[in-house]
């Protein structure tokens, strides 16, 4: 049941990613990657990780992706020209073959992976909680919150009309 | 869910939503769908460490996917702010656009 | 041994660092003191420096033979009590070395500075620039002291350096001349060639010694073994070179060529450096390093011959001089040439003895020549002289003392020191140079002879204007010429106390320093007759072709003529250097080192390199496109190669 719902939205995730990436009208590709991100929700439910489930609808679908179609109504995108732009063929050539070698590469040792999970794995909201707040993480954790105050700074600074 | 072969897959998954989301980076010339292609890029990585994570038993993937998520979103909000103060000034929002670091 | 009390410390540092005090306050305060155009201070401070310094060196000299009963011809060596230089295993301490030697030459050299800073006052009264003068006369003082005081080999090169530098100051005092400032130039630079072989050949004496104390070399040199002629070893090698720095400061061939050219200098200096003391500072380095030279055949034949060449080459050129300066410029170097000759038969003592005679009777020459000078009101050519003996007679019989002095006339100083030398080279076998001497000893009569004869006797010839203005030199003037004169008599039978008791004459009594057994010289019957003979007849062909049958010159000078030629052209010295300098050395620097290694190889690297790193960045610009999907695509290129690397290596 389980192996039926992992590839069911593995396949619906890969075609999502394609629609994102071929799709001239970018509002087109924001809402498939929107399905992208959402079967990828459930994929990581299935792999016993609820919090982090949960997380990513909040947080990327619900509001990284939110934002990116503010800006996407905000500047009025129309479809996008369809020229190849500088380099053209070539920059498509050799960018597809980068890409084939990269991920056949990463291929050939990743799947040394072990295959099941280790036994005693506990991922639950409440462990996540004990980690995150364990002294090993706590500083980082903190830090990050600055990090976002200092991109919410930088985000209202650069798109001010005038300083 | 205790499916041997899961995480292979799940690892396997990962990177063919990786190489999709570089090779939008680059055949793409809208920037605000270069953003979305680096998103995917984080995404594939995401699953990667949760699935690293599951195979190892530590839930350091985990946090580490949380931090992830959450510098991702800066970087999206800082971004899109870049893109909109790039509109302003050309009124366009092709990558091609803006070569003025030409040497 | 004798224990040195606070006098014998404190005396030759008086002797020593009261001219300097004197150089000092006339710097500082020269303008200052000569308030009006008439007005001596700065001359009257200079004179009591150098008058105070003589009264110390006598007395130091006095309590040196005092000394000398207790411990025969002992020197002491006075040191200042720090070390002047310290470097790893080089010492050099500040001390000075005082000894029947240098005590002869800080006689000479105080003794005759301060009758020369007298003359001095008279000389140089009229001109504006006094102060400035007497400082430099006092600074040469206390150089030179320097030289023939300190107690190691870079002491003296101190001094020796200071007095080159006193030298290219006073020739060049009369700087607004060009003549004069370009002659105080070749001074200073020809000086500079010889210093090199002196350093170079200091180098070499502390490789043989571990030390450049002079007691130590003199002490130490008589256990080395000595090398035989044509033998090179480090003891030859490090003479000739130290011989190198004589020749530039005494004025031997090859490096002669700045004396007379320093006649563009007030007479006053002419006579007390160009005379009597700094071209002697050569012969004093080689008698002081006599014990060494001794251990060296080829050095010592090398200092003989190059003496006894340059002895004949001055003296020939002096017969065709017509400046009253140049001749006895000429006669300087010739004379100092024999000097050389006696040091190079080894007979040091007698070197030293004719230095200091010469020291007498050149001093009196030039301050002589100087006097006729003034009353010829600056004229110095000598065929526009003639039968000034009536008018200016104190001048011609000091004149004439110090002619027959330079002569060899009988009971005149240079007779004595003359002979012995003549006798040195006779008795050790060298047979040529002993003819080649008394050949220029007849030169030399006759030269001065023709001097003497142009200039005082005869009609005169300047013409009407000169001779209204002939007139006597004052007191301050005469007076160091009759002294001088006096000296140039008896200088020659000077003794001094010697070790064992007695009075001895001054060869002897600086013998010790030279560390040589004593030898028992004989003396050769017909030698002195010979000698005197060689001056009478040197005399008396002047007399004819001057004086009693002038129309014998012409025909004279017509069968000469080629020789004649050769003696006025200085034997083309001048010219050939001026030819290898202009020609080869800065030529070939202008074209070969200049633009060739400078311009091409230097400049060329360095803007080579300059270009290359553009070159380099302009064909790497391509890359920067300026699409951002370009550089992304090379930072994925760069992932794929780091992975590929981590994966396969």
């Amino acid at each position: 049941m389980d192996a039926i719902l992992f590839y069911a939205c593995a396949a619906v995730a890969v075609g999502s990613a394609v629609v994102v990436i071929a799709q001239r009208n970018p509002v087109t590709s924001a809402f498939a990657l929107i399905v992208t991100l959402c079967s990828m929700s459930v994929i990581f439910a299935l792999l016993g990780s609820p919090f982090i489930a949960v997380l990513q609808v909040i947080v990327y679908a619900g509001a990284i992706m939110v934002l990116f179609l503010f800006v996407l109504m905000l500047l009025n995108v129309r479809r996008e020209e369809d020229a190849p732009g500088r380099g053209g063929r070539t920059l498509r050539g050799v960018a597809l073959a980068l890409v084939t070698l990269l991920v056949l590469q990463a291929g050939a040792v990743l799947v040394r992976v072990p295959a099941g999970p280790a036994p005693g794995f506990d991922a639950s909201t409440r462990r996540m909680a004990e980690v995150l707040f364990s002294p090993h993480f706590l500083y980082v954790f903190e830090a990050t919150s600055v990090l976002i105050l200092a991109a919410l700074v930088g985000a209202v600074v650069l798109a001010k009309k005038e300083l | 869910m205790d499916h041997p072969a899961f995480v292979q897959h799940a690892v396997l998954l990962s990177l063919v939503l990786f190489g999709l989301g570089t090779l939008g980076v680059f055949l793409r010339r809208n920037v605000i769908t270069v953003l979305m292609c680096v998103e995917l890029m984080l995404n594939g990585v995401n699953l990667a460490f949760v699935a690293f994570s599951r195979a190892a038993g530590t839930l350091d993937g985990q946090v580490l996917v949380f931090f992830v998520m959450v510098v991702a979103a800066a970087e999206a909000a800082v971004g899109l702010a870049i893109v909109i103060a790039l509109h302003r000034r050309r009124d366009t929002l092709d990558v091609d656009a803006f070569r003025l670091m030409r040497g | 041994m004798h224990e040195l009390e606070v006098l014998d410390r404190v005396l030759p540092f008086a002797v020593l660092l009261l001219p300097l005090c004197g150089f000092v306050v006339l710097s500082l305060f020269g303008e200052w003191i000569k308030r009006d155009k008439e007005d001596a201070g700065a001359g009257y401070i200079a004179c009591g420096t150098v008058l105070v310094s003589f009264g110390c060196a006598a007395w130091t000299t006095a309590r040196l033979y005092g000394l000398a009963e207790a411990a025969p011809g002992l020197p002491f060596s006075q040191p200042l009590g720090f070390e002047w230089i310290e470097a790893g295993g080089f010492r050099v301490p500040f001390s000075l070395l005082v000894d029947p030697l240098s005590s002869v030459m800080m006689l000479v050299v105080t003794g005759i500075g301060s009758l020369i800073h007298v003359y001095s006052l008279g000389y140089m009264a009229h001109d504006d620039d006094r102060p400035r003068f007497f400082s430099y006369l006092n600074l040469f003082t206390f150089f030179m002291l320097l030289l023939v005081l300190g107690g190691s080999l870079p002491l003296l090169f101190v001094g020796w350096e200071g007095v080159g530098l006193c030298s290219y100051l006073l020739i060049g005092f009369w700087y607004r001349k060009d003549s004069a400032s370009a002659a105080g130039l070749k001074a200073f630079v020809v000086n500079r060639i010889g210093d090199v072989g002196l350093i170079l050949g200091m180098i070499f004496v502390y490789h043989s010694f571990g030390s450049l104390d002079l007691v130590d070399i003199a002490d130490n040199s008589g256990a080395l073994a000595p090398e035989k002629l044509w033998e090179l070893g480090p003891v030859t090698v490090a003479c000739l070179l130290l011989f190198l720095g004589a020749t530039g400061k005494s004025a031997q061939i090859p490096l002669h060529v700045w004396l007379p050219d320093a006649m563009e200098g007030p007479t006053p200096v002419s006579a007390l450096i160009h005379a009597a003391t700094m071209v002697t500072a050569g012969v004093y380095l080689v008698a002081r390093l006599g014990p060494l030279y001794h251990q060296s055949a080829t050095a010592m034949l090398v200092v003989a011959v190059t003496g006894t060449v340059t002895a004949l080459m001055a003296g020939t050129i002096a017969i065709v001089q017509n400046d009253i300066k140049r001749v006895l410029a000429y006669s300087t170097v010739s004379q100092l040439g024999f000097m050389f000759l006696a040091a190079g038969v080894g007979a040091f003592g007698v070197a030293i003895f004719h230095l200091y005679t010469h020291a007498f009777f050149k001093a009196l020459l030039f301050l002589g020549s100087g006097s006729v000078i003034h009353a010829m009101s600056g004229e110095q050519d000598m065929r526009k002289m003639g039968g000034l003996r009536t008018r200016i007679p104190w001048t011609f019989w000091t004149f004439l003392a110090g002619t027959a002095a330079i002569s060899g006339i009988p009971f005149f100083a240079g007779f004595y020191s003359k002979d012995e030398i003549l006798l040195g080279a006779l008795t050790t076998g060298h047979t040529v140079l002993f003819g080649i001497a008394l050949f220029t000893a007849f030169l030399t009569a006759a030269y001065m002879a023709r001097l003497l004869f142009l200039t005082f006797f005869g009609e005169f010839r300047g013409g009407h204007e000169a001779e209204h203005h002939l007139h006597e030199s004052p007191w301050s003037m005469i007076g160091p010429l009759v002294v001088l004169a006096v000296g140039s008599v008896v200088s020659g039978y000077a003794l001094f106390p010697g070790p064992a008791g007695g009075l001895v004459r001054l060869p002897e009594v600086v013998h010790p320093a030279f560390r040589l057994p004593p030898e028992a010289v004989h003396p050769v019957g017909w030698l002195p007759a010979v000698a005197t003979l060689t001056a009478i007849v040197g005399i008396l062909v002047a007399w004819y072709l001057y004086l009693s049958m002038p129309e014998l010159r012409a025909s004279v000078k017509a069968a000469l003529r080629p020789a004649l030629r050769v003696f006025e052209a200085k034997y083309f010295f001048d010219d050939v250097y001026d030819g290898f300098v202009r020609r080869v050395v800065v030529g070939g620097s202008e074209a070969l080192l200049w633009k060739k290694v400078d311009a091409g190889v230097i400049d060329g690297a360095v803007n080579g390199a300059g270009g290359v790193a553009a070159a380099l960045a302009q064909t790497l610009r391509p890359i920067q496109t300026g699409f951002v999907r370009h550089y992304a695509l090379l930072v994925l290129a760069g992932a794929v190669a780091l992975l590929s690397y981590l994966l396969w290596s």
